[in-house]
């Protein structure tokens, strides 16, 4: 009776969208896809990490605490005097050759560069060479905003003013005689930090920039005086500011601190006895900190982990195992076809 | 009117009676009754902004959001920047707004089309025509047929003889006979005279306002004399005059003062379970929340006292603050950061996930009715993934299972059966709309509807078989309908019972054709041939005579009494002659009855005309009798019908809608308990219970409770528990106290068997009193299903709210008339059958569709379909969110519990927005782990969601276990992997910046294969969805940490150039390898193991899809149900009385007649115009026209208000 009657306006759409008939793909976790997809992650996971690891076996790191808490280390003098300009030494020996290019890393322990209200202490427009922001710096730069005459400063905020000051320089003992390892200092900021990111002001002289503004409370030097060997290493683009202020994720770090890149040590290190001497001037005692020198060579993955390597060859293993017990599960207590 | 919209009525003392005087404004006015202007509108254009807003902000989430905020603002405290919860909150409130800005506004325009109804007003001595909010207390109005009643009137007087007027009452109750009321003689006399009407100074002393439809007391006070008045005077608002030309009535409550408006109540807001659960789960988030942030504050404290004050040389605390104070500013800025565990946008995607759900049920083709071109419609757009929880159904019957159309199916007479058709083997065929049906041509006056298919009987008409001819010969004169002929040979019938109208029409069609009737005749015409019966008598229908007879006068003079009514009851006043022929019928009508048809038996007998005249004689005494007349009447009655003899028996078919008995079967197959509750009688209910398969033969017992006592039903209800469990009595109710919540919960119990519990209204009563709605419940709850008959629309809603009171279950009621509206409000989840004429279900329900079979596929597909993604969306976005949240909670312990994210602020503030926020959109708007036709199949798919398996609070607290393991491994292999860990160019890598962009790809990398893990149904969109979001991860994010951002702002986007220094690093790329696996190994292990060892029917049913492949099973075979029958009392008539004295008023009146000149044979003229449809008692012997739409309905969402325009029907 029910004749094709014209369609009304009422009736509903026959698409598959509006009838919910999509076409679609129905995975289920079925024998067949779970337990070879096991043994496959598995044995491709066992893969990278036997890689990884080899690869991380062959980086070398050799790490040294300066922090001269223990009497017998020649910085003892300088940690708990607390004078100024205090200079130690710190003598090691290396057995093989330290293959390079090798890169020279100081480090910080308990140390809360991640604290929020750490972190937050800065002002990236007066970084980036905003001139208004020097002469009224934002105040997330709290309690390093202002100096006690009302001046601002410039680079304001926690970060800048807790920048790490010790120097070191390296020397080789041949045969009685210190031969000076060349430090490299350029480019161990990241590239976007030292194009993109940070900007001195284009006022020439430099210097004039900063006029009426005062420099962190803590630094001796100003910002645009930071490196005098190097007149473009001042400012802002300093780059061993610029390495301080991309802030540590972690309590305990390091952080690049020279390459050693040239002459006789383009190679790495040879054997042999080295002295560093170190300005120390950092104070970290007062929290329980530790400062630490690193030298590390590096791999196609970075630096020395072994971390990732085990954790790859574990879970690998993991994975055949487990696929073997699924595989006893479903040949035991198979399901049930009927219904 | 209140300028603000708000009622600035202030609330005087409690009305105690009512006093009015007719056409007296002055005097009425002096008590502020209500005027006719109804309002249902909550706001108003100045009210609105800060009404909404503050409704709004009563939502728990969105008040924490503004606490959030405020927060945020402090310095001290703002660990995450202001715009992370502005922008989402705007949103919400805005989407919300609109959302009751629109509702409001369609409230304001049905209020203002019905405030701005005219009617006529006598004022100031002429008949006006006024808007109906004008009218006031106290007012004359004068209403025309078939219009709405203005405001609750006292009756006056009426076109109509005996000051009658019919009214249709089943926008109030849903009753679908007409009903009659009846002026006061005095005010009668009134008649349409203007002039003696404006005179007319009665005054009404009555009851104060009450919702009590059925009941009405006052007294008119006029001439000196007082008069009772009662509710048969009196005509409610939401009533339509009938068969009336016209009446006066004078208003007694207007607007939000009548029985109408005090009944509608305020429809309360729903909520799903799932919401409940919800509220509580963000009640204990929030305890977690405290808890967590006290654990970081006291972290904070610890290490404030033990690092903080040692560090202070490079990060010094600010003036004054103490380590105890920088623990309670931690605390607010951890609550900030942690806030992510109940985001914003959690209620956000949850309405918009029901959204896109409830328009898939107003797409669905499968349940869009072609023939009333109805689709189905989600009224409510928040209550989907409840319909996947339904436990309880709760039925109306007319009009819900059936179609309110009685046909006359099948009949016997004489002994021979007719109405199967066979083939030549003798075998009975299914009748079908193809097969040929009896040509009725023969006969102009045939009514073209009517369809019968055997050919048989009308061969037996034309061969003048005398009982056959005598069959339709009583089925043309035993009866009280009214004819109607607007032209000459186009008759319509109007019956008080649509079983009435249908063996009239079978009379009709067979060439028996009742004309017209006059009190003291009917006249027929008989095979061609106009002859006039003198009508002498009806001996009235009742309930407990369950048979009416007339007693008539051929043209030939011969006397004859024919008798039609239940068989029991017929049989035994047959004479002994018939014996051999009862055999024969009886057998006939066992066959009827296990068809589920409704049968009537029919005898005749001649009469003595000494004998007659005599009995009248008596008969007359007897009716004008003052004491003990029903008695008398009774004995006269049961005297004269003795004796008779066997004609036959008709068999009236009660259509059920479509595929009622197949859902009923599917439905209970998915566990789902169907009621029914109708205000119909118990046989016929009982009836309707067999033939739609709810009762069954096999069942072990149906126990009928039908006692009049409070101690008869008690006795009942106990005597059916220990029937059914025979220890029953022994231990008690069984009670569980749900710990804290003080309710008391009924658990299911389990009995042999399956048993059926039918209860009258009138023990429903008492069955619903304190003291026994336990013992009831509990009977009610052991039986298989449940009718209840004659029950009141109030009852119907104490049914249903006392299931939901003491079963933990979801209860859902379906009806289509105005008598179910309680029910649907009562109950979790409101259906309304649309299509049909009545319209007041529909407006207040959830849910509505033309078809009671439609509930079956928005159960089964919808519903099921619904909760699965609701519940798999919670499931997952607290999964997604906890993570989130909990590796900050982790980071708090290396970073000095300073409050410092994770993870970039941008990152935080597009994670639920933009990354995560398709792909769990996706798979909750699109996921079905099976498809509709499977879902059909396996009805069992759906116990679980009755049981709440799929979202619990163990469900959400392994959530929170597998979040906590994740968030572990998101934390600490990026952690140790980028460790003291340097780029392959020896430059630093574990700054803070990578480890945020490490740790966050590293998370969205492993929620976004979780999700892959959960949906099983990966459609075109899913994929893109999910891509997408992770291709759009990496271009926001390598936007953001552009060159060109910072440039632009430098403080907002200082990430600049992390993504480019860290993601070139092979190990990082490892890492968020290594992370994801280690996620998502776990679950996948657990989800194998646990469907190999202990597998869901989820998974059995998947699996079995999976092997059937491209060939689902065929549709399940739609067969007719027949049953081996049994004997039952089926007998027809729907009505409880009749009103043969209405017919005959003025011979064997009770009341002596007033006025009756012209009597009953203007029955006709005054019927003209009036529409037998729907649920009036319209009847149609095919039923395909009637229950149509009707064209042109205006709809309000208080009443049904109707103008009918299409003269035809």
């Amino acid at each position: 009776m029910v004749k094709e009657k014209k369609k009304s306006p009422d009736r509903p759409d026959n698409t598959a969208f509006t009838q919910q008939r999509l076409p679609a793909w129905q995975p289920i976790l079925s024998a067949g896809i779970v337990i070879p997809g096991f043994v496959l992650i598995g044995l491709a996971f066992i893969g990278i990490g036997v890689g990884l690891f080899i690869t991380s076996r062959d980086i070398q790191v050799l790490e040294m605490d300066y922090t001269g808490t223990e009497a017998s280390s020649d910085c003892n003098k300088c940690a708990i005097t607390n004078t100024k300009n205090c200079m130690c030494s710190l003598d090691f020996n290396i057995s093989t050759l330290f293959k390079g290019p090798v890169f020279f890393y100081y480090g910080l322990t308990n140390y809360f560069q991640n604290h929020r209200r750490y972190g937050v202490s800065r002002d990236d427009s007066q970084l980036y060479g905003d001139l208004t922001n020097f002469k009224d710096p934002s105040t997330d730069c709290k309690p390093y905003r202002v100096d006690s005459n009302g001046k601002p400063i410039v680079p304001c905020g926690a970060v800048a003013n807790s920048m790490f000051n010790d120097t070191f320089k390296l020397y080789q003992n041949v045969n009685g005689q210190r031969n000076l390892v060349p430090f490299d200092g350029k480019g161990i900021a990241w590239w976007t930090d030292y194009n993109v990111k940070f900007r001195n002001p284009s006022v020439e002289p430099l210097k004039n920039a900063f006029n009426d503004t005062v420099k962190p409370l803590f630094w001796t030097r100003a910002v645009y005086e930071l490196d005098f060997s190097d007149p473009s290493n001042n400012g802002f683009l300093n780059q061993d500011f610029l390495v301080w202020m991309r802030r540590a994720a972690l309590p305990n770090f390091r952080k690049l601190y020279r390459r050693i890149t040239e002459g006789d040590y383009k190679e790495g290190l040879p054997a042999g006895n080295y002295t560093l001497e170190i300005s120390y001037n950092y104070p970290v005692l007062r929290f329980d900190g530790r400062k630490k020198v690193v030298f590390s060579n590096v791999s196609w993955m970075g630096g020395k982990n072994d971390f990732l390597g085990i954790a790859y060859l574990v879970i690998g293993s993991l994975c055949v195992v487990m696929s073997m017990v699924m595989l006893i599960v479903y040949a035991k207590f198979k399901f049930p076809e009927d219904n | 009117m209140s300028f603000f919209g708000l009622d600035c009525v202030t609330k005087t003392e409690r009305e105690l009676e009512r006093k009015l005087r007719a056409n007296d404004r002055e005097y009425n006015r002096s008590f502020k009754y209500a005027t006719n202007a109804i309002k249902t509108s909550k706001y108003n254009v100045l009210t609105f902004l800060p009404l909404n807003l503050f409704e709004q902000f009563q939502r728990i989430a969105n008040a924490y959001f503004l606490v959030l905020l405020v927060l945020q603002v402090i310095p001290q405290i703002s660990s995450l920047s202001w715009f992370t919860t502005v922008v989402p909150l705007i949103f919400v409130l805005t989407v919300t707004a609109a959302k009751d800005a629109t509702d409001d506004l369609n409230r304001h325009r049905s209020d203002k089309r019905v405030n701005n109804r005219k009617v006529q007003v006598l004022i100031n001595r002429k008949l006006r025509s006024e808007k109906w909010m004008d009218v006031q207390v106290g007012d004359i109005i004068k209403l025309e047929n078939n219009q709405f009643v203005t405001a609750d009137l006292l009756l006056l007087s009426s076109s109509e003889p005996l000051n009658l007027v019919y009214i249709e009452t089943a926008e109030l109750d849903g009753e679908t006979n007409l009903k009659v009321r009846q002026a006061l003689p005095v005010t009668g006399d009134l008649g349409d005279d203007i002039e003696k009407l404006a005179d007319f100074n009665g005054e009404v002393r009555c009851e104060p306002p009450n919702n009590r439809l059925d009941r009405f007391t006052g007294t008119l006070a006029f001439a000196g004399q007082k008069y009772a008045l009662d509710n048969e005077k009196i005509l409610l608002r939401g009533c339509t005059l009938r068969n009336t030309e016209w009446c006066f009535g004078l208003v007694l409550f207007a607007g939000q003062e009548t029985k109408l408006m005090q009944n509608c109540g305020k429809s309360t807001f729903k909520r799903t379970s799932v919401d409940r659960l919800m509220n509580v789960l963000v009640l204990c988030i929030f305890g977690f929340l405290v808890c967590m942030c006290t654990i970081l504050a006291i972290g904070n404290y610890i290490w404030e006292i033990n690092k903080g004050s040692n560090f202070t040389v490079f990060l010094p605390r600010e003036d004054g603050n103490n380590a105890g104070f920088s623990a309670f500013l931690t605390f607010w800025s951890y609550v900030i950061i942690l806030n992510t565990v109940v985001p914003i946008s959690l209620y956000v995607s949850v309405e918009i996930i029901r959204l896109g759900n409830s328009f898939y049920i107003d797409w669905d083709r499968k349940m869009y009715h072609s023939h009333s071109d109805t689709p189905a419609e989600a009224r409510t757009t928040t209550l989907n993934e409840e319909l996947g929880q339904i436990k309880y159904i709760f039925s109306d019957k007319t009009g819900t299972l059936t179609q309110n159309i009685m046909i006359f199916n099948k009949c016997s007479i004489n002994g021979k059966s007719y109405g199967d058709v066979y083939d030549y083997t003798g075998q009975r065929l299914e009748i079908s709309e193809q097969k040929d049906s009896v040509d009725f041509s023969f006969n102009p006056l045939a009514d073209p509807r009517f369809v019968f298919y055997d050919h048989s009987l009308v061969e037996a008409v034309k061969l003048e078989n005398p009982e056959v001819h005598a069959f339709f010969r009583l089925l043309a004169l035993c009866h009280t309908v009214m004819a109607g002929e607007k032209k000459e040979g186009e008759l319509f019938y109007q019956a008080q019972s649509p079983d009435e109208g249908a063996l009239v029409t079978a009379a009709r069609n067979f060439g028996f054709v009742f004309r017209s009737r006059t009190p003291d005749s009917i006249s027929i015409v008989e095979m061609g041939k106009q002859r006039s019966y003198e009508l002498l008598a009806i001996l009235d229908f009742n309930n407990v005579r369950k048979r009416m007879s007339v007693i008539v006068r051929s043209p030939e003079g011969k006397l004859s009494l024919y008798c039609k009514g239940a068989d029991t009851i017929i049989y035994e006043r047959l004479h002994q002659s018939c014996s051999k022929l009862m055999d024969v019928t009886t057998e006939h009508l066992n066959e009827f009855a296990g068809e589920g048809l409704r049968t009537l038996a029919l005898a005749y007998k001649d009469l003595d005309e000494e004998y007659f005249s005599q009995w009248k004689q008596r008969h007359h005494e007897a009716s004008t009798a003052l004491d003990d007349r029903e008695s008398k009447l009774d004995e006269l009655y049961e005297e004269i019908e003795k004796d008779l003899l066997l004609l036959g028996a008709t068999a009236i078919e009660d259509k059920l809608q479509d595929g009622v008995p197949q859902t009923i079967e599917e439905l209970s197959k998915a566990d789902i308990k169907i009621w029914v509750l109708t205000g119909d009688k118990q046989e016929t209910a009982e009836n309707i219970g067999y033939s739609c398969n709810l009762l069954r033969e096999e069942m072990n017992e149906v126990f009928i409770i039908s006692g009049h006592s409070s101690d008869d039903v008690r006795e009942e209800l106990r005597n059916a528990q220990t029937s059914m469990k025979p220890n029953a009595a022994e231990n008690p109710v069984i009670l569980s106290e749900e710990a804290g919540e003080g309710v008391k919960l009924i658990k299911d119990e389990v009995v042999n068997g399956e048993y059926g519990l039918v209860i009258n209204g009138h023990s429903l009563a008492f069955a619903l009193e304190r003291s026994m709605e336990l013992d009831f419940l509990r009977t009610a709850c052991m039986c298989k299903s449940v009718i209840c008959c004659r029950v009141t629309p109030l009852q119907k809603a104490q049914v249903v709210e006392l299931v939901k009171r003491y079963k933990r279950a979801v209860t859902l009621a379906i009806g289509d008339g105005a008598n179910d509206v309680s029910m649907i409000k009562a109950a979790h989840i409101g259906v309304g059958i649309s299509g049909q004429e009545g319209m007041q279900a529909v407006l207040s329900s959830d849910y509505s569709f033309a078809q009671f079979r439609f509930l079956q596929r928005l159960l089964l597909v919808h519903g099921r379909w619904s909760y699965l993604r609701m519940c798999k969306f919670l499931r997952y976005f607290f999964y997604k969110n906890f993570t989130f949240t909990f590796v900050h909670f982790w980071f708090a312990f290396f970073c000095g519990f300073s409050a410092q994210t994770v993870y970039d602020e941008w990152f935080i503030t597009l994670y639920n927005l933009m990354y995560t926020a398709l792909p769990v959109l996706g798979m909750s708007l699109f996921d079905q782990d099976v498809n509709d036709v499977w879902s059909f199949q396996h009805p069992q798919l759906y116990v679980p969601g009755q049981l709440n398996l799929y979202f619990s609070k163990k469900a959400f607290f392994k959530c929170a276990i597998h979040s906590c393991y994740s968030s572990l491994v998101l934390f600490f292999i990026p952690y140790a992997a980028l460790h003291d860990t340097v780029r392959d160019d020896g430059k630093d890598m574990a700054d803070y910046q990578s480890f945020a962009l490490l740790t966050q790809t590293c998370l969205l990398f492993a929620v976004s294969i979780q999700l892959g893990l959960e949906m099983s149904y990966w459609t075109a969109v899913n994929t893109f969805f999910v891509l997408g979001s992770l291709v759009m991860y990496f271009v926001v994010t390598f936007t953001m940490y552009s060159n060109g951002m910072f440039l632009l702002l430098p403080s907002a986007f200082p990430f600049i150039g992390s993504a480019r220094n860290s993601l070139n690093q092979p190990n990082v790329w490892l890492t968020i390898v290594l992370t994801s696996i280690l996620c998502v190994l776990p679950v996948v292990t657990y989800r194998f193991l646990l469907i190999q060892l202990c597998p869901t029917i989820n998974d059995k049913v998947m699996f079995k899809v999976r092997q059937a492949k491209a060939t689902p099973p065929p549709p399940p075979r739609r067969a007719r149900i027949r049953r081996s029958s049994t004997r039952r009392s089926g007998y027809a008539f729907s009505h409880a009385q009749g009103y043969g004295d209405l017919v005959t008023s003025g011979r064997f009146l009770r009341r002596p007649a007033i006025s009756l000149s012209s009597g009953f044979s203007q029955v006709g003229r005054a019927a003209t115009g009036f529409s037998p449809m729907g649920r009036s008692a319209g009847y149609s012997p095919t039923g395909r026209p009637q229950n149509l739409k009707v064209p042109d309905v205006e709809v309000t969402s208080l009443q049904m208000y109707r103008t009918i325009t299409d003269p035809s029907l």
